[in-house]
């Protein structure tokens, strides 16, 4: 069945005219079975806070360069204008840095709570963002755990701002721009099975150098960017309290009730309204007697 | 039938239909009303501040931020909004399905006000979207995002509206006095109901289940995986609460178009619904127990926000329920009344506590409505208002049915 006529059928089910769709998986992807995405290792230990990567991704993007610089005790955050920030971080091992952008998460909860498939996770792993589909709700916002997509408040005609792992440039072959430039190589792409297995690598032979946790193998059901550092990760001001099933999941069991409800409804509604009638009719014959 | 005590209205009978309603067109009454005067310089104030929001962006006129994308317009005019409506499916079920023929007389007011309500607070949608003139793709065209929440409520949205205008036309069709089409529209109202309640029980719930997603932005004494069943239970009092105000105020307003034998029997209904109402607030207070034991929320409850949380569910749901017990027990209907106000405003605050209040309510810079936002929702209610009234005073809402109309069944 093509695309278009089963995600018709969906429709259908979820407004509820079928049940058809009742079986299916709903999530926001179609690439949902391919295992073989590919996303980015950033390695925190390897940062040295630059900026170039910034820079790279404004320039990529036609976006305006950075105009401040990490400092330790300042958040800086991304926003309408800045895909991506660096932060800097004093902890006990000295200054450290972290990357903040887009997590391209495996099922992301933008794209599932997307009513109009606006937002989207390609078969490469990028979750991008199609103007010609968004209506500016803003609901990928509210559902996003990371916070990540951004709205033009002040514009007439506002877009959704947020990290697209560069997909037209991975789709010629070339590496996301950020990646392809990071002086200090503390940016890997690759696929996400050689990512992870790198990121153990490095853990396994730097014994004592990075905390045994590669953030974004789990959190959120797993996500594209994956996270070295030496200390913990709440420390980097990164999120710990993201849970490790996807965030989708939290309303399969509503939308799953759906077609049901719309089967059993009408049913039961039209049964009381039959057994009710008759009570009325023997109480006004009762009532004339 | 002799219907001299009419002065406002008067149904078409047999005129031109077109002549008929550029008469009715027409403003009827006197212009300069309290009400006239509060609600015209608010409105045209509301109307400047919509262009303004369209020709340089939604933050010029409000103050979401990044971090809270969704403010006063979505948590009160659609999620509230939508809650108070919810009157038109708790009392077509009444009457159609329980056949409680007792609560016939205020099922039309009833469902105008609901269909009002989606038309203005749901439609007050479009004014917070960033990019209204894509909002048929969820509806045609190959963008269905059908694992959105967000799609579910809004395709229910739009039925509904239908579902509740074909319940409605018959109550048009008399006021044109087009006999055959009456008889055909009156004959979809049944089916149009079992719609419309199967239609309501999902997106009452829906509009919880939005915010299953935001599951750490939450404040969690508001936060849990029963927010979809909490909102459809309390959807059944806020609706029927807001009927009983709503009634006060109409049978007060526009008593001139209620006939004698309406008058005398509102109280029975008042206190009819006031039953209703506390019979389903235990089984809400219910609900909150136990989401309170399974989420384990005692860790919460010493902090302002923990106060916060007992004011609302001791104050605004427990206090009104026992006030709707009195109102039947001891048959008061002042007491109703009450206990319908105070049951409003708690209802305004749970849906405010889940979508404005406690969202993202540890963040450094919180997000408070602006004059601008309020002076919009008020714009929304003071239009569905003018509407309502322009409605009420031409079409046979309160008043009896044309007697044609009554022997066509
Ligand atoms: S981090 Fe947010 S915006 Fe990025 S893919 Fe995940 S849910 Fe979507
Ligand atoms: S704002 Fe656009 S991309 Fe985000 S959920 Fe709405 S329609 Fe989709």
């Amino acid at each position: 069945m093509s695309t278009g006529r089963r995600s018709f059928l969906k429709a259908l089910g979820l407004t509820g005219l079928t049940l058809a769709a009742g079986k299916e998986k709903v999530y926001g992807s179609e690439a949902k079975s391919d295992t073989e995405f590919y996303g980015v290792l950033y390695d925190s230990t390897r940062c040295v806070g630059c900026q170039t990567c910034e820079v790279s991704c404004a320039e990529a993007n036609g976006q305006t360069p950075p105009e401040d610089t990490p400092e330790a005790g300042k958040v800086r955050k991304t926003t309408d204008k800045y895909r991506t920030v660096i932060n800097a971080v004093q902890t006990e091992n000295g200054e450290v840095y972290v990357k903040t952008q887009c997590m391209h998460c495996n099922e992301p909860a933008c794209a599932a709570a997307c009513l109009t498939q606006a937002m989207h996770k390609t078969h490469e792993g990028a979750v991008i963002w199609r103007g010609n589909k968004c209506m500016g709700c803003r609901y990928c916002m509210v559902s996003c755990p990371f916070d990540m997509p951004k709205f033009e408040y002040h514009s007439y005609n506002p877009k959704i701002e947020k990290c697209t792992m560069c997909n037209d440039r991975t789709q010629k072959g070339e590496k996301p721009a950020c990646v392809a430039n990071c002086p200090a190589d503390a940016l890997m792409y690759g696929s996400r099975r050689e990512l992870i297995k790198e990121a153990r690598k490095r853990i396994i032979e730097n014994p004592g150098v990075y905390v045994d946790h590669i953030y974004g193998e789990h959190e959120a059901g797993g996500t594209g960017w994956l996270y070295l550092s030496a200390v913990p990760f709440e420390k980097l001001g990164m999120k710990t309290n993201i849970q490790s099933k996807s965030y989708p999941e939290l309303t399969k069991g509503f939308l799953y009730s759906v077609p049901t409800i719309f089967i059993l409804w009408p049913a039961i509604l039209l049964g009381i309204r039959e057994g009710t009638k008759d009570n009325n009719k023997n109480d006004q014959e009762n009532g004339q007697d | 039938m002799d219907r001299t005590d009419i002065t406002i209205a008067r149904d078409n009978d047999g005129k031109n239909i077109i002549q008929f309603i550029l008469k009715e067109l027409k403003p009827k009454g006197k212009w300069l009303t309290p009400f006239n005067i509060i609600s015209l310089p608010v409105m045209l104030a509301g109307l400047v501040i919509i262009v303004v929001r369209f020709w340089k962006g939604l933050g010029s006129v409000t103050n979401l931020t990044q971090e809270v994308p969704w403010g006063l317009w979505i948590g009160f005019d659609v999620v509230t909004g939508v809650a108070f409506a919810g009157g038109a499916y708790v009392l077509t079920f009444m009457v159609y399905i329980l056949n409680m023929k007792k609560y016939n007389s205020i099922v039309r007011v009833t469902v105008l006000n609901g269909f009002l309500a989606y038309v203005f607070y749901a439609g007050a949608l479009l004014l917070d979207l960033g990019r209204p003139w894509n909002v048929i793709n969820p509806i045609i065209g190959n963008s269905f995002g059908v694992s959105s929440v967000l799609f579910l409520v809004a395709w229910h949205f739009l039925l509904y509206m239908i579902a509740q205008l074909i319940e409605f036309s018959p109550a048009v069709a008399e006021w044109l006095g087009a006999r055959r089409a009456r008889k055909i529209l009156s004959g979809m109202t049944v089916a149009a109901v079992i719609f419309g309640i199967t239609l309501s029980t999902l997106h009452q719930s829906g509009l919880g289940a939005l915010y299953l997603m935001a599951k750490e932005k939450i404040h969690p004494l508001w936060y849990s995986e029963f927010i979809p069943i909490q909102f459809f239970v309390s959807s059944i009092f806020a609706g029927l609460s807001m009927v009983i105000f709503e009634g006060s105020i109409t049978h007060k307003v526009f008593s001139d178009q209620i006939p004698e034998k309406h008058h005398s029997e509102h109280d029975s209904i008042i206190i009819g619904l006031s039953k209703i109402c506390s019979v389903a607030m235990f089984a809400y207070f219910f609900l909150q127990i136990v989401t309170f034991v399974h989420g384990k929320r005692w860790a919460y409850i010493n902090s302002p926000m923990g106060y916060w949380y007992l004011t609302e569910i001791i104050g605004f749901v427990i206090f009104p329920m026992v006030l709707f017990y009195y109102s039947y027990t001891r048959n008061k209907v002042l007491v109703a009344r009450i206990a319908a106000i105070v049951t409003m405003l708690g209802i305004i605050i749970n849906r405010l506590n889940v979508t404005v209040i406690g969202f993202k309510w540890d963040e450094a810079v919180r997000y408070v409505p602006s004059a601008m936002e309020f002076i919009v929702t008020l714009t929304v209610i003071f239009a569905e208002i003018w509407i309502f009234r322009w409605i009420i005073t031409r079409m046979p809402v309160l008043r009896e049915s044309p007697s044609w109309a009554k022997d066509q069944h």
